[in-house]
């Protein structure tokens, strides 16, 4: 017979709790906007920065704290790619991927970041140091290839670059 | 030592920059770029008052007459830069405001994300108040309480310097209550996104903004009639905004006259080249000026390669071939082809690189950022992905090439509730009509591999 099942089953809250400083900056937000979900997209990059992603069970505490429904926090984070949904690395490489960047060297560079770190697209260094990731287009394309570590972006980053980049983020 | 930074950080750390000179750049010839400085710092609001800075909001709104800006704006036909080239002036004429009609919103598209387009991060970056000032005399204009500057996340350094920018106006008198004495309000907040190309569609921005999925929304209505939460909302780009004040300050006609005899349409634009030519980069030209005028600029194709390509403005513009670099790129003119002036920088194609790889690299974008809405776009643009590896490993079955063509014709305008699709299909479009020969060359071998290649997505 099948058990009843609570929305907390579905997605789990237990256990987490908002730190008191990320609850006072998604307050913050809210003040800029007509309506409190406007600031679900800066709530779950609060907690991000904190945690480095957004574990399921931060949802429901985003959601309680703009008053508005868990299901509509989770659309949310699962729509947008830098909203993290899994644990990553300290730190983020984000390879651009896109057509100038591909025209001037950019699989020789994701082959050598994949070297490098030793892990595909989506994959965390077993040191847990970095994550890495494509992305869209930096608007850097005067600068390509080109590719994000954490808030930085460089370009262009030839394969012989790599090491020495690398090393700036401990 | 643990607060050096290693060199190889510095060398390589990305600055977005102009190519020319302060000594070639005037307030009358440049009006987007005349006060940016050589050394590339921003442009903060000491030094841009000395430069005008804000003149153009003091002169509109000591005129108190909103209806002129839009006007003005009409006559000047400011044609959007984002990349659909509608008339900022029209469009503002239609914003309903009035009777009952309560105050709405000014948003500015900052996400810029379409490959190959760089340009309004540098005007960010480097002169957040020229930025700032253009979004005042819109939303006078407008009749809006309130500006979003919709910023893509990945933009960190011009959050810091349009918040700073945003901090000095307000502490100026320039945004807040009663800007500089005239009893109109308004202010503006930076709001960055989480990433996703489809942001940047207009309905779908404004769906971000309050906190949804990123998915357009039906038209009519139109933001200018119910946007941001049910208000009227403008929405345009940077660059767009940008050219509003040295419009209002010098009128119409000299702003038509930016462009000589070149185009009708008036102004400067900020073109680009990036792929492989000797110098990328950016510069503030007349609108008009040709592909090979630009591509000089750019010092020519790198390592003496052949040009066999190029897209004027973005990877959702047409191909172009070198036999157009002699047209003045301008909307009417570029649209004519076949392509769309989109974004006005160009990225260019050397004679070795395989159309089929570079649509596949395309292709792979825009079926990575669809926002999963429509079928065409949703489930066509993945098959089309699937076809064009197939392609490319020399893997394609007869019938693959007119499946690609229906393909791209089922993403064609209209068929879809945005223009992400179209997007994807005037590349593909283009790219068959003229290289064709290069896809037939992947038909006629059995089917493999190729067909299991995943479409890089790596989401975590
Ligand atoms: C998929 C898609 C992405 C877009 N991205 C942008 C963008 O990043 N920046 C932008 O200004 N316009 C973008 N646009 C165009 C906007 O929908 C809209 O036309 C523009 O912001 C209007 O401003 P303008 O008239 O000043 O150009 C995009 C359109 C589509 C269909
Ligand atoms: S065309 Fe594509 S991106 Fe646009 S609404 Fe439809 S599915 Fe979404
Ligand atoms: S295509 Fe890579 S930065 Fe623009």
């Amino acid at each position: 017979m099948a058990e009843p099942v609570s929305t907390s089953t579905l997605i789990g809250s237990d256990g987490f709790e908002l730190h008191p400083a990320d609850e006072t900056a998604i307050l913050e937000q809210l003040k800029h906007y007509e309506q409190p979900q406007a600031a679900c997209i800066d709530a779950l990059k609060i907690v991000q920065r904190r945690h480095g992603w957004v574990p399921d069970d931060a949802i429901p505490a985003i959601a309680r704290v703009l008053g508005i429904g868990p299901g509509a926090v989770e659309g949310v984070a699962t729509f947008y790619s830098l909203i993290f949904r899994q644990p990553v690395g300290r730190h983020v490489v984000l390879v651009c991927d896109s057509s100038s960047c591909f025209l001037t060297g950019f699989d020789e560079l994701k082959q050598a970041l994949v070297n490098e770190l030793g892990v595909d697209y989506g994959g965390t260094t077993s040191d847990n140091r970095f994550t890495l990731l494509p992305v869209c287009c930096l608007g850097a394309c005067d600068g390509a290839p080109a590719l994000m570590i954490d808030n930085d972006t460089y370009g262009p980053v030839t394969p012989d670059d790599l090491p020495r980049l690398l090393e700036g983020y401990p | 030592m643990s607060q050096s930074i290693p060199s190889q950080r510095q060398s390589t750390q990305y600055r977005s920059r102009l190519l020319q000179p302060e000594t070639e750049r005037s307030a009358d010839t440049h009006p987007l770029t005349w006060r940016l400085r050589d050394d590339g710092e921003a442009v903060w609001l000491d030094e841009y008052l000395r430069k005008d800075g804000y003149q153009s909001v003091r002169k509109a709104l000591n005129e108190g007459d909103p209806q002129a800006v839009i006007a003005n704006m009409k006559e000047a036909n400011v044609r959007g830069r984002g990349g659909a080239g509608f008339s900022a002036g029209l469009k503002w004429s239609l914003t309903l405001q009035g009777g009952d009609m309560p105050r709405g919103y000014l948003i500015c598209n900052a996400d810029e994300m379409e490959p190959g387009t760089f340009k309004d991060r540098l005007l960010m970056e480097q002169q957040p108040h020229l930025l700032i000032e253009g979004m005042i005399l819109g939303a006078y204009a407008n009749n809006s309480f309130y500006g979003y500057i919709f910023l893509r996340g990945e933009y960190v350094e011009s959050a810091r310097v349009l918040n700073r920018a945003i901090d000095e106006a307000r502490e100026a008198g320039w945004l807040g209550p009663d800007i500089n004495g005239s009893g109109f309000d308004f202010d503006i907040a930076v709001h960055t996104g989480a990433g996703r190309y489809i942001c940047g569609e207009e309905t779908a921005l404004i769906n971000s903004l309050e906190g949804k999925r990123a998915n357009p929304r039906a038209k009519p209505p139109f933001p200018g009639q119910s946007g941001a939460w049910g208000k009227p909302s403008v929405v345009n780009n940077v660059e767009t905004l940008c050219n509003v004040p040295a419009v209002i300050l010098n009128g119409a006609d000299w702003y038509q006259g930016l462009s000589g005899d070149r185009t009708k349409d008036g102004g400067t634009k900020l073109y680009g080249v990036s792929g492989p030519v000797e110098k990328p980069g950016l510069w503030e030209l007349p609108m008009g000026t040709t592909g090979a005028e630009i591509l000089e600029r750019a010092g020519g194709m790198r390592d003496n390669r052949q040009l066999k390509a190029w897209l004027p403005g973005g990877a959702s513009t047409g191909f172009l071939l070198p036999e157009h670099l002699d047209l003045p790129l301008d909307f009417d003119t570029v649209g004519k082809e076949g392509s769309r002036l989109g974004t006005g920088l160009l990225t260019v194609v050397p004679q070795e690189m395989s159309m089929v790889a570079l649509m596949r690299n395309l292709e792979e974008f825009f079926a990575r950022e669809s926002c999963g809405w429509c079928t065409p776009c949703r489930d066509g643009l993945p098959w089309t992905v699937k076809l064009l590896q197939a392609l490319e490993h020399g893997q394609g079955e007869e019938g693959d090439i007119e499946l690609l063509d229906k393909l791209a014709a089922d993403c064609g305008p209209g068929l879809t509730f945005c223009a992400h699709a179209p997007g994807a299909a005037m590349p593909l479009e283009t790219a068959l009509r003229h290289f064709r020969h290069e896809f037939e060359q992947g038909v006629g071998k059995p089917r493999g591999e190729a067909h299991e290649d995943p479409i890089p997505v790596g989401q975590v």
